[in-house]
């Protein structure tokens, strides 16, 4: 989950100075997002994807602010 | 006869105690409604405080928007009954859709506690009707995500329909970064939806409801609305 490239990122530009003071000037800009694991089932990687999908519109992220990528990854039964 | 003040309580709301004297001051009666019930308890208005709801867990509001509670808010809210999100209860008004935009983290970073002046903007629906454009209210903020936004045809949208209810601003209303305590976009504080029943706002007019506490002004809000629904 990252916020929308129009939205600002204050802890961003926050973490960027901190970087700055750590000796690296070559930080151009950043911006700090959320990262959400998930364990599922499902009967293949199509039905997966399509109920990842909608879990992220309907409550993993906030269409509003937010914009969200995700892969599925095949675990161990 | 009383009117009946619904306060909404989610696991983590901190401020219904605050309402309940509030509406006690403004001449009505406070019913608490926890967050599990399915029904209004014959409530005329329903006010959401403030608080953490959920302890504010993946966002602000995410998780309170879906308690079965809401349901029933949000039927009386498109009945065109007043609704009155405070705070943590404007952020899940935004996250259940019942309003606009949304509330980000604060562009300082920090959580601010202070007094603020607020210019009111719109004077239509309940809490605001009995105000004059232009008036300044004071009162205190308490949050760490109050940064409204939204996208900027959204906002364009918003002026148009006077949807933005409250602006921070100076002592005589001067609008200015240096009054805006959180960085939210044209300095709202506070937005209603289109027909103006349902209002959200990050500074807590229950905590300005006695000269004990510095300031009255938010006993305005809810006298308006009292008046109103017992007109109605």
């Amino acid at each position: 989950m990252t916020l929308k490239p129009v939205v600002n990122d204050p802890q961003g530009l926050a973490v960027t100075q901190g970087l700055h003071a750590l000796g690296y000037p070559e930080v151009l800009g950043t911006r700090v997002g959320k990262h959400i694991q998930l364990t599922l089932t499902a009967r293949d990687r199509q039905g997966a994807e399509s109920r990842v999908e909608e879990m992220c519109r309907r409550l993993l992220c906030n269409g509003v602010i937010e914009d969200f990528h995700f892969q599925v990854a095949e675990v161990g039964a | 006869m009383t009117w009946r003040c619904g306060i909404a309580v989610f696991p983590g709301t901190w401020s219904e105690r605050d309402c309940a004297h509030w509406v006690e001051l403004a001449g009505g009666e406070p019913v608490m409604l926890w967050h599990a019930e399915r029904q209004l308890k014959g409530a005329d208005l329903v006010i959401l405080p403030g608080g953490f709801a959920h302890g504010d867990y993946l966002r602000t509001g995410a998780i309170a928007r879906f308690a079965p509670l809401m349901d029933a808010v949000r039927d009386h809210a498109l009945a065109g009954g007043p609704v009155l999100g405070i705070c943590n209860g404007f952020q899940i008004l935004c996250e259940a859709q019942l309003l606009p935009g949304a509330l980000l983290r604060n562009s300082c970073l920090q959580f601010r506690c202070q007094s603020t002046h607020l210019r009111v903007e719109a004077t239509r629906g309940p809490f605001l009707a009995g105000l004059e454009a232009g008036r300044i209210l004071e009162m205190p903020i308490s949050h760490g995500e109050g940064r409204y936004y939204a996208p900027p045809e959204q906002l364009l949208e918003l002026e148009a329909h006077g949807q933005v209810a409250l602006r921070y601003c100076g002592p005589a209303g001067e609008l200015g970064d240096e009054y805006n305590p959180n960085g939210s976009l044209q300095h709202i504080a506070g937005v209603m939806n289109r027909e103006g029943n349902v209002l959200g706002m990050m500074p807590h007019p229950e905590r300005a409801c006695e000269p004990l506490l510095g300031s009255e002004d938010g006993l305005h809000l809810l006298r308006a609305a009292l008046a109103l629904v017992g007109a109605s």
